[in-house]
């Protein structure tokens, strides 16, 4: 195959006529019957059409690629100009005329003469084609109010158009998006495709011409489509189009617009828009007509009810079967919102002549729920509408948690034991993670509200930390604690919520990783020094753990765990990096850990239990062994505590409730601190049973603090430091109930395996 | 390859036929006819068996030499029969299955339709249904 040149106009034109042959949406081939009918359509002898398709290697191929295709196409521009059909001619003519496609109606001849008679195509035929589109459009939109409510058939509802057997809509897809890329000046482009949408209407409809005449025998969809990128002139011509608002009066809009419409009028009408989408008021006046029957916009109809609406519309059963079939998307017997007002649409467009598509078009999918952008929800026209079915997500909204919160909330409420665990995406700047994590241990410290910063970010934080927070901790309440406890969050349910929003941050931003502890930050924002505010929030922390639930215990946990040593070592960069310092490390070391940790969130719960127990049963702890030991505990205690911990019920162990929740929050933490110094971390790690004991025993040690800056920064410092032995103790727990939970996975599977060699039986 | 596809009411009676080759389909209504029988005998021969613990998928029915006939019948004791030729001797159990399994998935989605009355003969309008059947048709082809 020889390379071709071709010119701008050829490309483009070629190009169309490609696109038009590529049924199947390939790219790459033309289907091979669309290509032969299209050079048929050039008015070429059969044996020059044979001979194209052996020039262009066609024959040899065995399919037409692209570049034969193009060959082709510039071939029988050749023969069309009487030339000899050679290769080598192929690029040395030049100003060959674009090959001609006669599309077989008689009206169409002229029309498709004329145009592809030069490039340019100054439109003139158009108007009569766009302008029934138009109308048609026009109307069906304009009829919904009349014809739906009435359910009366509209007059002519037998239109006399015919549908071509392909989809309107998918080949007007392929032009509109192949047209808008060329977009600008398309006057050349109209000679190419009408030339290149015909065919295929050719070939789908076999009689398209009727009594109408012109374009009767064209859907209207798709001569939109086709229409639709025509020309960028001003939509004010579509104006007039409007008015019509009946059928009969259609009509007379139909007839009486030949000149003035131009294609101008289609694509302004259709341009960027397909036929089937549904307008704002279409879409409320199906949304009304929806509630009629089921009140509740998120729910479903149900097939009988929704047969017993649409057979009013007096159309044939067999065509509201299809209409059903197109617009049933979960084939589950029964219609949502959207699934109701895409068949609302097309039973409508079907009163008004339009034929029903062979599949639903894109504007009609329903959306799906995704947090992504979903496949089909291309322009919906009242996305807003729809904001509140479950089904209907409007996807894309990832940044918007809320929304997704309410989409989800019945999902995650049965997802309590579940506890699924996502890498929590929390969108959350990496200031603010450690806004968190630093308020985190401050708060479970000293009860203090570690820094201004911190507190300015509370309130940023309050949506995303609450909601991280409730993510991290799926399976507590300690997420709600802790957002309680800052009053930020307003529900106080445990594991639901946490767990809804675990869910809604799951597609959220992969900085969520970072985020594992995101506490939400302390409700009292102390506006006064960074360090210094510890103290005082911790004062005012140590007050609210009586009163509160989890939350104060939440905030009062942590305080217990730095060791000394190690805070003397952090608390420097503590003094000044106190709210991001921690945030960085915990952030680049922890994130990694966050991972696994994530998953082990339901182990926080049983920890939770654990920690809890813990202090009651026995003062021994976290060290490594009193770690060991709170493993088999974890899932004896595992249930129970879980339960408590939903039940928020820890007003006796407040603080050891807090103190539980809190290890959620420092996850990371903990875990950075064991690479840094599990010796130092061990004995800080037995006190975590004392929590309440411990964070007292805690303030009290500061001993070791080198600084003595302040007291304030010493407070600071020391609750950092039982944070983060907190942590560290809680991450080992966790890591060996991990362990614990794959052995008894691989104990669970090889009991299952013997299970299935022992009943080999039943299957005889 | 499947030559003809065949849906087969509780009463014995075509919903759904259709076949590749087009010409000759009468022949295929013939065979289809007459698989019902083995079909009848299948369901029957497990009778006392449950339902459910009656295997949907009924096997080869029925061997000619040019062809080969598979059943397999629903819990709602529609059945469902494709013809296949024997020349394709590579069509495998599992590849037959798969096809039941799609048939069914197809069927039961018009079942779904609201408009549809059981009973009535799948109509051509059910673009899916045929669409899917006849994808199951070439399924094997390339």
């Amino acid at each position: 195959m020889e390379s071709l040149t071709l010119s701008d106009v050829e490309q483009k034109y070629y190009s169309e006529l490609f696109l038009s042959c590529d049924v199947d949406n390939t790219k790459k081939v033309a289907s091979n019957g669309k290509v032969l009918d299209l050079f048929r359509a050039a008015q070429l002898s059969n044996e020059v059409v044979l001979q194209i398709t052996e020039l262009c290697g066609a024959t040899r191929l065995g399919h037409f690629g692209r570049s034969q295709f193009y060959i082709a196409l510039k071939l029988i521009a050749l023969a069309q100009s009487g030339m000899p059909l050679r290769v080598e001619t192929l690029n040395s003519v030049r100003d060959l005329p674009l090959p001609r496609f006669v599309m077989g109606k008689n009206e169409q001849e002229p029309r498709h003469a004329v145009m592809f008679a030069d490039a340019e195509n100054q439109g003139h035929y158009f108007p009569r084609p766009p302008l029934r589109v138009q109308a048609k459009k026009v109307s069906a939109h304009e009829m919904i109010q009349p014809c739906v409510p009435t359910a009366d058939p509209q007059p002519d509802t037998t239109s006399p158009v015919v549908s071509p057997h392909q989809s309107p809509p998918t080949s007007p897809h392929a032009w509109r998006k192949h047209k808008r890329q060329a977009s600008g000046g398309n006057v050349d482009r109209q000679p190419s495709v009408p030339g290149v949408v015909w065919p295929s209407f050719r070939e789908a409809q076999p009689g398209p011409v009727t009594g109408d005449g012109m374009w009767s025998a064209h859907s209207p969809p798709p001569v939109q489509e086709t229409w639709v990128s025509f020309t960028d002139t001003p939509p004010s011509s579509t104006l007039p189009m409007h008015p019509p608002s009946a059928q009969p009066e259609s009509t007379t809009v139909r007839t009486g617009m030949s000149a003035m419409i131009t294609n101008e009028i289609q694509r302004q009408t259709s341009g960027y828009d397909d036929p089937w989408k549904i307008t704002d008021e279409q879409r409320q006046y199906y949304i009304n007509q929806f509630k009629t029957i089921q009140p509740d916009l998120t729910g479903l109809i149900p097939g009988s009810a929704a047969k017993e609406f649409f057979t009013k519309s007096k159309l044939p059963i067999l065509e509201l079967s299809h209409i059903w079939e197109l617009s049933d998307f979960d084939k589950d017997g029964a219609l949502t919102l959207d699934e109701f007002c895409a068949a609302f649409h097309l039973v409508v467009a079907r009163k008004n002549g339009y034929d029903l598509p062979e599949k639903l078009p894109e504007s009609l999918m329903p959306k799906l729920i995704d947090l992504d952008d979903s496949a089909g929800v291309p322009e919906p026209a009242t996305e807003v509408s729809f904001s509140a079915s479950p089904v209907e997500v409007t996807p894309n909204k990832s940044p918007s948690m809320p929304s997704l919160n309410q989409n989800w909330p019945e999902l995650n409420q049965n997802n309590e034991d579940t506890a699924i665990v996502h890498p929590v995406p929390i969108r959350m700047t990496p200031s603010k993670i450690h806004m968190q994590e630093m308020e985190l241990k401050r708060t479970g410290s000293d009860h203090t509200h570690p820094t201004s910063p911190l507190m300015a970010n509370p309130p940023e934080l309050s949506d995303e930390t609450k909601l991280a927070a409730s993510i991290k901790f799926p399976g507590t309440s300690v997420g709600d604690g802790y957002s309680s406890s800052d009053s930020f969050t307003s529900d106080q349910e445990p594991i639901s919520s946490a767990v809804n929003r675990q869910r809604s941050h799951s597609g959220t931003s992969p900085e969520g990783l970072k985020v594992v502890a995101p506490p939400p930050p302390p409700p009292r924002p102390h506006a006064s020094h960074s360090r210094s505010s510890s103290l005082d929030m911790n004062r005012n922390f140590a007050a609210v753990p009586a009163a509160g639930s989890q939350q104060p215990g939440v905030v009062a946990f942590p305080p217990a765990v730095p060791p000394r040593p190690l805070p003397t070592q952090t608390s420097v960069p503590h003094g000044h990096r106190s709210v991001e310092g921690d945030g960085l490390p915990a952030h680049t070391s922890t994130s990694p850990h966050q991972m696994p940790e994530q998953p082990n969130f339901a182990d926080f719960s049983q920890f939770q239990a654990f920690a809890v127990d813990q202090p009651e049963d026995d003062e021994e702890n976290p060290s490594d062994s009193g770690q060991a030991e709170r493993c088999p505990e974890a899932a004896g205690t595992m249930r129970t505590t879980k339960n408590d911990v939903q039940a928020e019920e820890r007003n006796a162990t407040t603080v050891n409730s807090a103190k539980v929740s809190t290890p959620l929050a420092p996850p990371p933490k903990p875990v950075r601190r064991r690479l840094k110094s599990e010796d130092e971390l061990r004995p800080d790690v037995e006190d975590l049973p004392q929590k309440s004991n411990v964070i007292a025993t805690v303030l009290a040690t500061q001993p070791s603090i080198p600084r003595s800056i302040g007291k304030d920064k010493k407070a600071i410092q020391a609750s950092i430091r039982r944070n983060k032995e907190t942590n560290t103790v809680l991450a080992r727990l966790n890591s060996e109930l991990q362990q614990q939970l794959k052995d008894l996975l691989e104990e669970r599977i090889s009991l299952e395996v013997q299970l299935e060699q022992l009943r080999p039986f039943s299957h005889l | 390859m499947a030559v003809c596809i065949a849906v087969i009411a509780k009463e014995n009676y075509p919903l759904y036929i259709r076949s590749v080759p087009t010409q000759g389909e009468l022949k295929f209504h013939y065979t289809v006819h007459t698989s019902l029988d083995v079909v009848e005998e299948k369901i029957s021969g497990v009778g006392k068996a449950l339902a459910d613990q009656r295997e949907l998928y009924l096997g080869l029915l029925y061997p000619t030499e040019d062809y080969k006939v598979y059943g397999y019948v629903t819990n709602s004791k529609v059945k469902f029969v494709i013809v296949v030729d024997s020349s394709n001797a590579s069509l495998r159990d599992n590849e037959i299955r798969s096809m039941f399994r799609k048939l069914h998935n197809s069927f039961t989605d018009v079942m779904c339709n609201p408009f549809y009355n059981p009973g009535d003969p799948i109509q051509s309008k059910s673009v899916f249904f045929c669409a899917h059947t006849l994808s199951i048709f070439y399924v094997t082809i390339h």
